[in-house]
């Protein structure tokens, strides 16, 4: 019923990429005493070219086949199984075209950023295939909104308990809410990283705002607090933010994981499509000047 | 003595205003110098419903087929311009209205009625029109004062239009909930409540009122088991007043600007009835038995309008016009009688349209005894159907294509004797009775095709279980049939018990057929289907429990049933049946002491069979039994392999609990392979008029399995229940969709138990792909967030969307075919046992 993108079809396009690759060795073995070495410009070279470069335009279209949305021509999956395996196989074909002569060149320029395009798929087929389920089980079966939100209830309760304690606490409160962090900029996300702070009070040695990662120094001084608190009511509060924070703590723990996790499934993408682009201005190139100047 | 009016009509909508407006003619035309009618009005201005509309809402006059007859003006616009150009035809008619005069009694008869105002006065009639619509009427304070006014108020529009001021809200449902919280942003509330906690109220907000109540630093208070004592309204408008109330500590008196009660409507049936008006059962939804001249049991009494059952504007007002004539004595033809015309055009009858009519009524048993009125409305709902050979369809055929240029109403529909009126396995759940000729039918799917006579009907199954057909239907030659949509056979069913009886014998006995292939005869099997007993179990509910002796077994007419076991501790969930599938047989054949509990995963109907009857129809014949025991095996291996999994027999009840027990194709998403791309949503948006259909990251979530907000395409869809545009249909490949003639009403959208219908502007036009892509320019693919709509859109109104399963997409549904990962799949539940396997 749910089949992954390497399994789609029993593996079909798995068999069209073995097919391709053995035409292509065929071919490629086939210049074996021939008047010139293997290379581009042997018919054999040519056709090899040929391929290669289809296979880009082909799979180029990908990113135009999944924007067609009532397209009848096969399924966005079907696709992105075959795009995998005849774009693994794309790296083999280009190599055994140009028979590894390597130069400072624009034709070596194309190869390379080829490589790029491929190296960031297969990173890309990596995390489509290792991270959904990783990510579906940190969420326990909530979707993100509901952590949200739940953070949201969580913090409107701390600030209504720390209302019951002294100032100082309920400025702590107040600020290490304010200063939390989950997400943020690109390296934020991706990295994980808490760069959550508070501002403390002067009087308790701030000044400066300190990391708060894992909400530890807040836990740690309501920690500390708990026991010397001479009034009741306050010690109550106290301890129901303990609780709360604690709370906080897990849920952006979690929220940061699934910012870093969701990250890492599109980032590669940001590499790869671009790459993409640059490599058919660098194939047009290629190609044309082989034309003009042999 | 006071004036006695020749005609007294009750409630100004859409209706009554008609009826009037036509009286008020009358009595412009002949001239009297007193008016001889009288329209009374229980508000202070016309038309309640439509001025409780919200502002400025696009009213539309579906349906469009049908012309307007009446005095009044009408046609699709907002809500404030209808209003005003019947406040000016009150006018310019001069129709004696009276406002404030709420109807609280009628008594006497034809010719001299005498009613009951509930500010004490007396109206004398001779007729009486009852127009007051199903809204039903606000439930009082009941105290000294409780008339609606600026102090007291039964309805909010608007939250925000209070500010810095103590408000006490009375009531405990979700409208004073939310109204209580409404106001809570800017002022003191006070939400007083008769009982200890807030047992009505929705899952949300029970969470949002006590979070309120809590919360310490908010003005929000409420009295529990506390009742009103009495009012003390303000001096003078803007000054406060106070309410004095009963609580559990004694008298409290809180000084206030405002009282907003919110204690549910009373609905008009009680008062309908103590004017003498016999409903036909107890059904909240059943309408009074009417004639074809709108007139009830009690002679003299009319009803028109939403209480007589007809949900729409237009049609309320020519029925206002229609019975007027009636009144009178004009035997006009109704508004409809064109449309009846063009459904029998084809018809080789040279009679009128009417008398087809009776004729048809007369020719099947079970319509017989219904009134005039309902079966009129059951034929121009219905298509009629004739099957013709050879030169006479070709005739037939051509005058059929001369007439597809004309507007409005129905043709006949032609078949060619000998083809498919539906196919096993297709969605249809229409219902065909034949009125002449034959029809060869299979009850069950690969059983002998039977031979249907006129009189007799079919197509019953699918119209009660709600599953796709089973068996199919051929046309004989020149039979006509009836062919009534499922919207209008279960509104007949609930509001006539000759029609359900008659369509429940005849079930069971097939389905007894289907099931057990007995040898007796169908006299014999008449009389055991009179017997058995028809079972309705809420979701949840057990039709038998495990450890229990058990001595009946049940034969499933709709609905999903689970078998659970409890075993050491954990609950497994052994197997999921459905229409057609019987439950508790073991009992019956193995050890009579339940092995399992039989639990209804949603809305169950059953038809219980015990001992005795079960013994009567497999009698001595081996064969049955064998196949039974057959069967039971079957399952019996097949629970024991679900039962090896029991994480998968808690992925199913964890479906079943998202009600999927009653879906046909919903959207179930891999999380395992979901990579969160949305290309879903986006594919949906751009195959349907730029506006998603399904939320996919919304909805819950177990052993990967995730269900988002999206349609399931119900068994029996609780969306279609009150749509007053009959604007909901089920394709014949089952998608439930929404057409063009859907007013807006938001019913649909609070019937859909899964929150997924949304009411929603048209979205505006989109760049081409290319132009964005290489241009930025509009949006791009997807849904645009948060869209501004256009003046037209704006103008249009606001339209039920909903899924529809991609009907119009040659390809399929786009959210499937869209997603690169495989994540997204659509099935049915008879698939889930595949799902959740090895999970
Ligand atoms: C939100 C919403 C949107 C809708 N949109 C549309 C639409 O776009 N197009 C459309 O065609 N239909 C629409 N409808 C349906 C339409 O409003 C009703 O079909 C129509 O109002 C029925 O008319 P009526 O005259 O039978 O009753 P009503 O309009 O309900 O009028 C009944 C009148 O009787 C009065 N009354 C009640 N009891 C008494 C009493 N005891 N004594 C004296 N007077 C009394 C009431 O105050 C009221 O004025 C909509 C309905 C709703 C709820
Ligand atoms: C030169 C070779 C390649 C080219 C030109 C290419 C190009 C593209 C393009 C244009 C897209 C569409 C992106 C979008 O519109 O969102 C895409 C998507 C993708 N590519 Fe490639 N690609 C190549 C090789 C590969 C290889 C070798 C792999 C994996 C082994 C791969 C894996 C993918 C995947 C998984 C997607 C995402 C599909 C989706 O989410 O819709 N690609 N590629
Ligand atoms: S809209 Fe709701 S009620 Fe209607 S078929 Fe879909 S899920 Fe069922
Ligand atoms: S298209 Fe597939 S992978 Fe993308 S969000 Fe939808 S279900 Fe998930």
């Amino acid at each position: 019923m749910h089949q992954n993108i390497l399994r789609f079809s029993n593996r079909r396009y798995l068999f069209v990429a073995v097919g391709v690759l053995l035409l292509s060795v065929v071919l490629y073995l086939s210049q074996a005493g021939g008047a010139q070495p293997p290379n581009g410009g042997t018919w054999q070279g040519y056709v090899l070219g040929t391929i290669g470069a289809l296979l880009i335009v082909w799979l180029s279209l990908l990113g135009v086949r999944k924007r067609r949305y009532s397209s009848s021509l096969g399924t966005v999956q079907g696709w992105t199984s075959a795009h995998v395996y005849l774009g693994a196989a794309l790296l083999v074909v280009a190599t055994l075209h140009c028979a590894a002569q390597f130069g400072w060149n624009v034709h070596t320029l194309a190869y390379v950023l080829m490589a790029g395009v491929i190296l960031s798929g297969f990173y890309g087929i990596y995390v489509y295939l290792h991270y959904p389920g990783r990510i579906a089980g940190n969420r326990l079966n909530q979707p993100r909104q509901a952590w949200l939100n739940e953070l949201a209830d969580v913090d409107e309760e701390a600030l209504s308990a720390a209302a019951d304690c002294g100032a100082d606490v309920q400025s702590m409160v107040a600020s290490a809410i304010e200063l939390s962090r989950y997400g943020g900029g690109f390296f934020a996300q991706l990295s994980g990283k808490d760069y959550s702070m508070v501002h403390l009070p002067q009087a308790e040695g701030g000044g400066k705002p300190l990391p708060n990662v894992e909400q530890q120094e807040v836990i740690k001084r309501l920690a500390k607090r708990i026991p010397r608190s001479n009034k009741r009511s306050e010690a109550a509060a106290l301890d129901e933010l303990l609780t709360l924070f604690s709370r906080r703590q897990t849920i952006l723990r979690l929220l940061r994981n699934d910012i870093r996790m969701q990250g890492l499934v599109k980032v590669w993408l940001f590499f790869h499509v671009p790459l993409t682009v640059a490599l058919l201005a660098a194939l047009l190139v290629h190609i044309l000047s082989v034309f003009i100047y042999w | 003595m006071d004036k006695r009016f020749h005609i007294a009509v009750i409630g100004s909508g859409p209706a009554g205003l008609s009826a009037a407006g036509r009286a008020a003619q009358y009595d412009q035309e002949t001239a009297q110098s007193e008016p001889t009618h009288v329209l009374l009005e229980g508000f202070n201005t016309h038309a309640k419903t439509i001025f409780r509309y919200q502002k400025g809402k696009h009213v539309m006059a579906e349906p469009g087929f049908l012309t307007l007859r009446s005095p009044m003006q009408f046609e699709a616009g907002k809500r404030e311009q209808i209003l005003d150009s019947w406040a000016e035809s009150l006018q310019a008619l001069n129709i004696n209205i009276a406002y404030n005069s709420e109807v609280a009694r009628i008594s006497g008869e034809k010719g001299d009625f005498r009613i009951a105002l509930q500010n004490g006065s007396e109206v004398l009639a001779e007729n009486v029109v009852l127009a007051i619509g199903f809204q039903g009427n606000p439930r009082r304070l009941g105290v000294e004062g409780d008339a609606e006014s600026d102090f007291v108020m039964y309805q909010l529009d608007d939250p925000e239009e209070f500010k810095s001021e103590t408000i006490v809200v009375v009531g405990a449902g979700d409208a004073a909930i939310e109204n209580a919280l409404g106001l809570s942003a800017h002022n003191l509330v006070y939400i007083v409540n008769r009982k200890a906690e807030f047992s009505r109220a929705k899952e949300g907000n029970l969470n949002a009122v006590l979070a309120a109540i809590n919360d310490k630093k908010k003005s929000f208070y409420c009295k529990y088991e506390t009742t009103v004592a009495g009012l003390e309204l303000p001096a003078q408008a803007g000054a406060t007043g106070a309410i004095i109330l009963n609580t559990p500590e004694g008298e409290e008196r809180i000084e206030c600007h405002r009282i907003i009660a919110r204690l549910g409507a009373i609905p008009p049936r009680s008062f309908v009835e103590s004017c003498g008006v016999e409903f036909p059962n107890e059904k909240p939804d059943a309408i009074p038995d009417l004639d074809r001249h709108y007139e009830s049991n009690v002679p003299g009494l009319y009803i028109i309008g939403a209480l007589g059952g007809y949900p729409l504007i237009k049609q309320a007002m020519n029925q206002g016009h229609d019975v007027v004539e009636f009144i009178r004595g004009n035997e006009i033809k109704p508004a409809d009688y064109p449309l009846l015309q063009k459904q029998f055009r084809l018809l080789p009858y040279a009679m009128d349209a009417e008398d087809v009519l009776d004729l048809y009524q007369k020719r099947v048993p079970m319509f017989r005894r219904m009134n005039a009125l309902s079966f009129r409305e059951l034929i121009i709902e219905s298509n009629i159907m004739i099957s013709l050979d050879g030169a006479d369809y070709d005739e037939a055929a051509r005058e059929r294509d001369a007439a597809l240029s004309e507007e409005g109403g129905k043709l006949t529909k032609l078949i060619k004797a000998g083809e498919y009126i539906y196919r096993d396995g297709e969605y249809s759940n229409s219902f065909y009775t034949l009125v002449e000729g034959t029809a060869s039918v299979q009850l069950a799917r690969g059983s002998e095709p039977q031979d249907l006579k006129a009189g007799q009907f079919f197509g019953e199954m699918s119209l009660i279980s709600g599953r796709p057909r089973s068996g199919d239907a051929i046309a004989g030659s020149d039979c006509i049939l009836i062919e009534t949509p499922r919207r209008i056979m279960v509104k007949l069913m609930n509001s006539n018990d000759d029609v359900r009886e008659g369509i429940d014998r005849v079930f069971i006995m097939r389905a007894l057929q289907s099931a057990f292939s007995p040898s007796m005869s169908s006299e014999e099997l008449g009389q055991l289907a009179a017997e058995v007993e028809l079972k309705t179990f809420k979701a949840g509910e057990l039709l038998y429990e495990q450890g229990s002796e058990g001595g009946y077994l049940d034969l499933i007419r709709s609905g999903t049933v689970v078998l659970v076991q409890q075993s050491h501790g954990t609950e497994l969930v052994l197997s999921q049946l459905q229409s057609g599938d019987l439950v508790g047989q073991m009992a019956l054949m193995g050890t009579p002491v339940r092995q399992d509990s039989a639990k209804a995963a949603v809305r169950v109907e059953t038809i219980r069979l015990n001992k005795d009857q079960f013994l009567r129809l497999v009698g001595g014949e081996p064969q049955i039994i064998d196949s039974l025991q057959d069967s039971a095996s079957a399952l019996l291996t097949q629970s024991r392999a679900m039962a090896s999994y029991p994480e998968g027999g808690r992925a199913i009840n964890f479906l079943m609990g998202e009600g999927l027990g009653e879906a046909t194709n919903a959207l179930i998403i891999d999380e395992d392979l979901c990579v969160g791309c949305d290309n879903c949503e986006k594919a949906c948006a751009e195959t349907h008029a730029g506006i998603s259909r399904l939320n996919r990251a919304s909805g819950a979530s177990y052993a990967g399995i995730h269900v988002p907000v999206s349609c399931r395409h119900c068994e029996h869809p609780h969306c279609m229940k009150d749509c007053p545009a009959d604007a909901i249909h089920r394709s014949s490949g089952g998608e439930v969709f929404i057409d063009q003639s859907c007013i807006g009403c938001g019913n649909c959208e609070t019937n859909c138990p899964y929150d997924v219908i949304k009411l929603s502007y048209e979205a505006p036009k989109k760049p081409g792909l290319l132009s964005w892509l290489f241009f930025g320019a509009g949006f791009g693919p997807g849904e645009p967030n948060n869209f501004e709509p256009d003046p037209q859109a704006k103008e249009k109104g606001k339209k039920a969307v909903k899924c529809d399963a991609c009907m119009d997409q040659p390809a399929g549904p786009a959210c499937v075919r869209a997603c690169p990962t495989g994540a997204a799949v659509r099935l049915g539940p008879d698939q889930f046992g595949e799902l959740v396997a090895g999970r």
